[in-house]
């Protein structure tokens, strides 16, 4: 049998993360919620894992250093040293002032970068890829919460719409889950 | 009110400041017959009294880039920020009478001659007559570096800061009983004002008060690395007062979320710092003008591991530890990193004063580690005494709900 899937409709945010302390103290699972913008601290109400982004951006970072120091000691000391306003570039430890400006570049190129197609890859928001948020107002002006009856198996269809019509929604739906991808 | 300094933070503080007067009193027994014993006397004075004035002058500056953005959630840790401020009437007593002995001495000429070139025992060798006529560099710095003229300034530099602390004291004091936007949009405009002022004095006053010891040396980017430098060091303050009180059980409504805040300053305030730093040290050595590179030269040959020991401690420390967001909610993380920045901040700061007054004879001993903990003692008493003197938690502020609900 396909997965239910009820969702909820609100249309103020804070509205919605009332409501969703509300349930999660039920014992009912919030599978996501849809929202023009971030709500503020609804990530632990709902149970969604500290990002590891930050650690992806600092990885990048490392790497963009890294490339930058074997690129200048390659080829600014290594292969073709030059002699720019008298200061040779013979060791990498005594003209490393000059290319700290470059390493810093580097860096926050590959972390911005990296941090940013990575988030676009993860959460498969490619420019093109297709939607997949339920509802298109969620882009506009209303807050959705998804809550999947394969996830709350002690309870109830009836027992859930119940649970969640005495939060202040202004819509609920029960349908089919689909996989929009 | 409700905060009181306990017996026992009255003893620790009484007992540090023991300590540090003894250790001090050591050092001059240690060092009175040498010949730069003045000179380092007054070098320590103008270190500490520095040092301590500048992180109040940070906090007086954050209090008032807080009104002229009408930030919300630093409200419920203003208290603390106008405690730190208010070292700022100690501060301005204590440099006074620094630069007064400076005057008098000829710059703190104390009869004392270093091996080293030009340095004769000075700490402000523009204000030795008999130096400026046989100086055609810095005879063309006046009237700049002229007494006269350094005292103008330096007196309309501290009613300015003295004025705004006592406004923006009595205002915020005022507003607990009155209420109303009336007094928020007053601390709106006089904190513009001050940020106007502050930033042309922050600059102008380090150039004479500290720049100045390097007379011939000149950076147009001085000031703003001492201001970063003060800056961080506020921060670092206001932060350590905080987690102090919490210890306390005071500051209830100072949840993680605001620490975390005033975290995110410090790791900024120290890249600001080590930005400036960088981008003073990086011009100097690429162009390597004689004039101009002399100031790192001797820092680098006399003072090589202080110099670049200080760089990394106040760069490195707090980059790599408060990077991640877990760390700067950790208070005993926080507390390391706050005293490493202290201790670091004031090296820097030993950094711009000794190796131009001392010349290569500058060491840290007895007299410097005395003098240091003396003023904490007397900075930490000072400032902990104000707290006692109005509610921690203001009333009435416009944004104070806010900052209650401040949430990251």
């Amino acid at each position: 049998m396909a997965d239910r899937v009820i969702y909820a409709m609100y249309d103020d945010d804070m509205v919605l993360l009332d409501g969703a302390k509300k349930l999660v103290s039920e014992g009912v699972h919030i599978t996501d919620v849809f929202s023009p913008f971030p709500i503020h601290g609804i990530d632990p109400v709902i149970g969604v894992k500290h990002t590891r982004l930050g650690i992806v951006s600092f990885m990048f970072g490392l790497l963009g250093m890294t490339l930058a120091v074997v690129g200048f000691k390659y080829m600014m000391i290594d292969n073709w040293p030059m002699n720019i306003g008298g200061k040779p570039n013979f060791s990498l430890l005594e003209n490393f002032p000059a290319f700290v400006p470059i390493t810093f570049e580097f860096t926050v190129l590959f972390a911005a970068h990296g941090m940013a197609i990575t988030y676009l890859l993860r959460n498969k928001t490619l420019p093109g890829m297709p939607a997949d948020n339920p509802y298109p107002r969620t882009t506009d002006d209303r807050f959705v919460m998804e809550i999947r009856l394969s996830d709350n198996t002690k309870f109830s269809a009836s027992e859930l719409h119940a649970k969640i019509k005495e939060t202040e929604i202004i819509e609920i739906e029960e349908k089919d889950y689909v996989v929009i991808k | 009110m409700e905060f009181q300094i306990s017996t026992k933070a009255k003893k620790t503080i009484f007992g540090v400041i023991g300590v540090g007067l003894l250790a001090f009193i050591i050092g001059i027994v240690q060092n009175s017959g040498t010949d730069q014993f003045g000179t380092r006397l007054m070098s320590n004075f103008l270190i500490d009294g520095f040092f301590f004035f500048a992180i109040a002058l940070g906090a007086l500056f954050f209090l008032a880039l807080q009104y002229a953005t009408e930030t919300g959630w630093s409200v419920a840790v203003k208290r603390v920020v106008e405690g730190v401020a208010s070292y700022v009437l100690v501060g301005i007593g204590i440099l006074v009478a620094v630069f007064l002995v400076l005057t008098f001495t000829d710059g703190g000429f104390f009869g004392a001659e270093t091996t080293h070139g030009h340095h004769t025992g000075h700490i402000y060798q523009w204000m030795d007559p008999d130096i400026v006529a046989h100086d055609p560099i810095i005879a063309g710095k006046a009237p700049f570096l002229t007494k006269p003229f350094f005292w103008v300034v330096t007196i309309i530099y501290f009613a300015t800061y003295f004025l705004f602390y006592k406004g923006f004291r009595k205002r915020s004091l005022a507003e607990d009983l009155e209420g109303g936007t009336k007094i928020h949009f007053k601390n709106f405009s006089k904190a513009a004002l001050f940020l106007v002022l502050f930033g042309y004095f922050s600059s102008t006053s380090s150039w004479h008060w500290i720049m100045s010891i390097d007379a011939h040396w000149f950076s147009t980017l001085y000031g703003w690395y001492v201001f970063g430098g003060m800056w961080c060091t506020a921060m670092t303050t206001i932060l350590l007062v905080v987690l102090y009180l919490k210890k306390k059980g005071h500051l209830q409504q100072v949840n993680d979320s605001h620490i975390h805040d005033i975290g995110k300053w410090i790791f900024a305030t120290s890249f600001l710092w080590s930005y400036l730093f960088f981008s003073q040290f990086m011009l100097y050595w690429y162009a390597d003008i004689p004039e101009e590179v002399i100031y790192y030269v001797q820092r680098i040959t006399e003072y090589k591991y202080l110099f670049w020991g200080m760089f990394m401690i106040n760069f490195i420390i707090p980059m790599l530890i408060l990077m991640s967001a877990d760390a700067k909610r950790n208070a005993g993380i926080l507390m390391f990193v706050c005293v490493a920045i202290i201790i670091g901040h004031w090296a820097d700061v030993y950094m711009l004063v000794t190796p131009g007054s001392m010349g290569e004879y500058g060491t840290i001993g007895f007299m410097e580690i005395g003098l240091f903990l003396t003023f904490a003692g007397v900075f930490t008493y000072f400032v902990l005494n104000t707290l006692t003197k109005a509610p921690l938690m203001p009333k009435n502020h416009p944004y104070l709900d806010e900052s209650k609900h401040h949430h990251i």
